[in-house]
């Protein structure tokens, strides 16, 4: 007689176990994405490959040392002044531009530099150059790559803004928005790109002996 | 009158019946976002630097990541370690490292592979080159030094 009806369960404490599951995954849960700055390494050079030669005012020496110390174009210099530095010497501008397939470059017209004959020919031009220590800290290595992509930002912003009347991260933003379709926006962001190109190179580090 | 003056005598229990439903519902979507650490870190959490130019890595399935600091077991030695996959390894076992990360991914997607770099802010710039070496080696290129997003300035 009592088996008859079925009682039915309680379903009152089915919230309570809902709860400690969410609050554990909750917990575990991470949304950070990873992120960093990204870079491109060099091809590895065939055996018989004559590097090319550049003109030494086109190249721009940041070297670090073990103690973390600075030294850029042969002179002391505080991390904080390298973006300033750099932007110099990228938008020099005071020569022509690189020769490519047989054409001659033409002087860079969007440069607000000096034009100093000293320093950099041309935007597509400048290199710079990082050399370290064995030794050296990666927070001061990171740092300096840093600086350095700060200047190219700086750079591209100014001229994407004067051009288009927006900054390239806004640009870059509006062409990763339309999921890498629009055709105007491409040219507009790769026009900027290779007005600006990132040329930095990491040499070889010193030995720590 | 009765009938308006008996209204207002108790309110209603709201009815909580739905609260599961909510619930479940708000538990599923972290269950499927949830992902656990699936590497035993086997060197101390590094810390990593700041930097303002960061971009963010898509596609997880395509990045490896390589780990450098010290070791948080003594016995290991002093000094920068690095750890693949979850133990600590040499600069030598780089590619082979690399080879099996690629045999996970179909061919088409292997030029997108990225490998990242979680470095100690303290580590030495050598180990890295090495690293890099060996990445060139193998014709790994898309690198990315990991680096937390600070804000500007």
């Amino acid at each position: 007689m009592a088996r008859r009806e079925n009682p039915e369960i309680n379903a009152g404490s089915m919230a309570d176990i809902a709860f400690l599951l969410l609050i554990f995954f909750l917990v575990t849960t991470t949304m950070d994405v990873d992120s960093g700055i990204s870079k491109k390494l060099a091809e590895k050079p065939p055996k018989d490959f004559v590097p090319p030669v550049i003109k030494e005012r086109n190249i721009f020496e940041v070297n670090i040392n073990r103690n973390n110390d600075l030294l850029v174009e042969g002179e002391a210099m505080k991390i904080e002044d390298l973006k300033a530095a750099a932007i110099k010497f990228i938008d020099n501008g005071g020569g022509l531009g690189k020769t490519v397939d047989g054409v001659v470059g033409l002087p860079c017209d969007y440069c607000g530099g000096a034009k100093n004959t000293s320093s950099s020919d041309h935007p597509n031009k400048a290199v710079i150059s990082v050399q370290s220590d064995r030794g050296t800290k990666y927070g001061t290595y990171i740092k300096v790559q840093n600086e350095l992509l700060l200047a190219y930002t700086e750079l591209r912003n100014r001229l994407s803004q004067e051009k288009y009347r927006m900054s390239f991260t806004e640009l870059e933003q509006a062409y990763k928005d339309s999921n890498r379709k629009d055709e105007e926006l491409k040219k507009k962001v790769d026009d900027i790109k290779t007005s600006y190109p990132q040329i930095i190179s990491d040499a070889e580090p010193t030995s720590a002996n | 009158m009765s009938k308006f003056g008996k209204k207002k005598k108790g309110m209603p229990a709201v009815n909580t019946a739905s609260l599961p439903d909510i619930v479940f519902m708000l538990l599923f979507f972290f269950m499927v976002t949830t992902t656990m650490r699936e590497t035993e870190l086997k060197i101390e959490n590094p810390r990593l630097p700041n930097a303002t130019e960061v971009k963010k890595l898509e596609h997880k399935s395509l990045v490896s990541t390589i780990y450098v600091g010290k070791a948080k077991d003594q016995k290991q030695g002093k000094g920068d370690k690095i750890q693949l996959n979850d133990k600590i390894a040499t600069v030598d076992h780089i590619a082979a490292f690399i080879y099996n990360e690629r045999d996970q991914v179909s061919e088409a997607e292997v030029p997108f592979m990225t490998t990242s770099i979680k470095a100690d802010i303290e580590s030495s710039v050598g180990t890295i080159t090495d690293i890099k070496l060996k990445l060139r080696d193998v014709n790994a290129l898309k690198l990315s030094l990991s680096a937390r997003k600070s804000g500007n300035e």
